[in-house]
């Protein structure tokens, strides 16, 4: 689930409270958003793939919280790792799409599996 | 449009509300906006994120017309394994309008081309994407948008039709909304029952209550018994790289469970009987390398975990997919998508699938196909109605009961203890997977305790109301689910009862449900009227 918005990166452009399907975020006076509710928090990772800024870090687990530290996490090279591979803003044209490849690994497995 | 009464957004006239912003309400409201129609469209999330298609990875069922036997094949193989539930003139319908239609968003999506320019192929969707042109396409067709605006029930005419609906803003302090149309279009999504499937926690089956509420009748709701493999936590359902998965027990013996039909039920044996370990070793290095770029999403957890999923084994889960990779839903009444409710249309997850799918899951392929032709035909319906019978609030009534308006003393009922008897029944394995009377028989009586103090007594206030409403619609799905698994004393396609092994001909028939406080299952009189002409 959510877990971090990295102040020092989020330029308060407010898409990730529009765009969270679950409504997590709420809007403060000044900065970043709050992580108000993340209980609500669904780990689909989309809040990263609209954020242009990499100032979202979502952790893998849906059951439980998993704090970490801003500077851990900025040191990982994770933040932005989704919306990198994912070809979308300023790496259009260096990642492209390959969902086509897909049936094509289906095929595969199911011919090993002869 | 128009709007009456006071405040913004409040008393909204149009001619087609669209509920629910996934892929089959996108498709309606495309549909509805190239009929002429004045369209509204409003998402409990974000029209774009929300549902289980934004996050996955959407291939469609497709058959060119050419060679001629492309689909005939197609359908002679999707009949197989509909066990006497599939329908092939439906079959034939959805392989023709997902062929014409899925091109045409060439100017939203990127459809990646081979060298020579040539799209490689338009059937192999991915999801953020695919979500986001949907989006933009129905916003430039004049689709007003509305996301954060969870539809909380129908309303209805004196005479019963569809005429509106109503719900509030979840990032306006839950204030309401009223949205008078000529006729409305159920695109809701199914339910997962709260499971950690990818993208489904919006996904309670609130248009199966709603339709419900309003006199529609579900079909197929036994067939919700399917799951998919994730690592343990997670949320990520993307099953391409365990299709050369190989699982281990926690002694590190193999469990013998081979890609194929039986994987899961393999699966689940070894899961009831302690943890399972996945290795993807066996994944081709050249699709190691391009994973990333197939499914960017897959790695995500692997990569924050510190895991190295190809040399590491890592311990995984099977999550409920329930009626979104399963079948059961509104029945289907017409060749439109009508419900036999005047003035509402059922599209997509929302709609029973069996009439493509038939026992079996359609799996994302055939889903993806139903979603985008149902819901173009639900919307082009709607609009050509909304031409005829002109919105207006006058007369119209509201029809929410569970979670809204008690039927006995209203008292605090807690939502989350709801869900969390729905979760309770409809996830274990031993429960909705390997099914028995005696066990089906025990999640009703559990089911329907929680119901009546629900039904009986439950009365939200602001972001509260969504959560009960929420909880009723995860219970009633839930209800008709064992209800129709109950009367289903065979094993079929993806329902499976230890105590009735076989398949039995005498129950090649859909199963219908109906009823709140008391439910009916009763067998479909006969299959839906053979298709006379495709809608005019």
């Amino acid at each position: 689930m959510i877990e971090l918005i990295i102040a020092e990166r989020c330029t308060a452009c407010a898409r990730c409270i529009e765009v969270c399907p679950s409504n997590v975020f709420e809007p403060t006076e000044a900065g970043p958003p709050a992580i108000a509710r993340q209980d609500d928090c669904q780990t689909c990772f989309m809040c990263e793939l609209y954020c242009t800024a990499d100032a979202l870090y979502v952790g893998p687990n849906a059951d439980h919280p998993e704090p970490v530290e801003p500077a851990t996490v900025l040191a990982s090279g994770l933040l932005g790792q989704y919306r990198r591979d994912s070809g979308w803003d300023e790496w259009q044209g260096r990642y492209p799409n390959e969902q086509w490849l897909m049936e094509t690994v289906f095929r595969r497995a199911a011919e090993a599996a002869r | 449009m128009s709007r009456v009464g006071r405040g913004e957004e409040e008393g909204l006239v149009v001619d087609v509300l669209v509920i629910g912003g996934g892929m089959a309400g996108a498709w309606a409201a495309t549909a509805a906006a190239r009929e002429g129609a004045h369209v509204v469209l409003v998402e409990k999330g974000y029209c774009g994120t929300s549902g289980a298609t934004a996050a996955a990875g959407p291939g469609h069922w497709w058959a060119p017309p050419d060679p001629p036997e492309a689909r005939a094949n197609a359908i002679a193989q999707r009949q197989r394994i509909a066990f006497g539930l599939g329908e092939p003139d439906w079959m034939r319908r959805v392989l023709d309008e997902t062929w014409r239609l899925l091109p045409t968003l060439a100017p939203y999506y990127d459809f990646p081309k081979d060298d020579q320019g040539k799209v490689r192929n338009y059937r192999a969707m991915r999801g953020p994407e695919y979500m986001r042109a949907l989006r933009q396409q129905i916003v430039d067709l004049g689709v007003v948008v509305l996301d954060h605006f969870p539809a909380l029930e129908l309303l209805a005419h004196a005479d019963g039709a569809i005429g509106g609906a109503a719900g509030i803003r979840t990032q306006r302090g839950g204030s309401p909304w009223r949205i008078a149309a000529g006729a409305v279009v159920l695109a809701a999504g199914g339910t997962s029952f709260r499971s950690h499937l990818l993208g489904s926690r919006n996904n309670t089956g609130d248009g199966y209550l709603m339709a419900a509420e309003a006199g529609a009748e579900l079909s197929g709701m036994e067939f919700t018994a399917a799951y998919t493999v994730a690592p343990q936590h997670s949320t990520m359902t993307r099953t391409m790289s365990y299709a050369f998965a190989e699982y281990f027990d926690a002694d590190g013996r193999q469990i013998d469970a081979p890609f194929g039909p039986d994987q899961t039920e393999r699966l689940a044996q070894a899961l009831l009987a302690g943890p399972v370990y996945c290795s993807l070793a066996r994944l081709p290095e050249d699709v190691q390398r391009h994973l990333p770029t197939i499914s960017p999403n897959v790695l995500l957890p692997f990569a924050r975990w510190g895991i190295d999923p190809f040399r590491e084994r890592f311990e995984v889960t099977l999550h409920t997919d329930g009626t979104i990779r399963g079948i059961g839903g509104v029945r289907v009444r017409s060749e439109d998508c009508g419900t036999g409710v005047p003035g509402l249309y059922v599209a997509g997850d929302t709609a029973s699938r069996e009439l493509v799918a038939g026992a079996s899951s359609g799996g994302g392929n055939v889903n993806s196909a139903w979603a985008l032709s149902s819901g173009t035909w639900a919307g082009r319906a709607a609009a050509r109605r909304a031409r005829r019978v002109p919105a207006s609030f006058g007369g119209l009534a509201p029809l929410g009961r569970a979670g809204l308006r008690p039927s006995g003393p209203s008292r605090a009922v807690e939502a989350a203890e709801a869900i969390a008897a729905v979760r309770a029944e409809m996830h274990p394995y031993d429960k909705n997977l390997f099914r028995t009377g005696a066990r089906l028989a025990a999640s009703r009586r559990a089911l329907d305790a929680a119901w009546s103090d629900v039904a009986a007594h439950g009365v939200g206030g602001g972001a509260a109301t969504l959560a009960l409403r929420e909880a009723a619609a995860l219970l009633a799905s839930a209800r008709w689910s064992v209800a129709t698994a109950e009367a289903r004393t065979e094993t079929r396609g993806m329902h499976r009862r230890l105590d009735y092994p076989e398949l039995d001909v005498g129950l090649a028939t859909r199963l219908i449900a109906s009823g709140f406080e008391t439910l009916a299952v009763r067998p479909g009189a006969a299959p839906v009227p053979r298709l006379s002409e495709s809608v005019a």
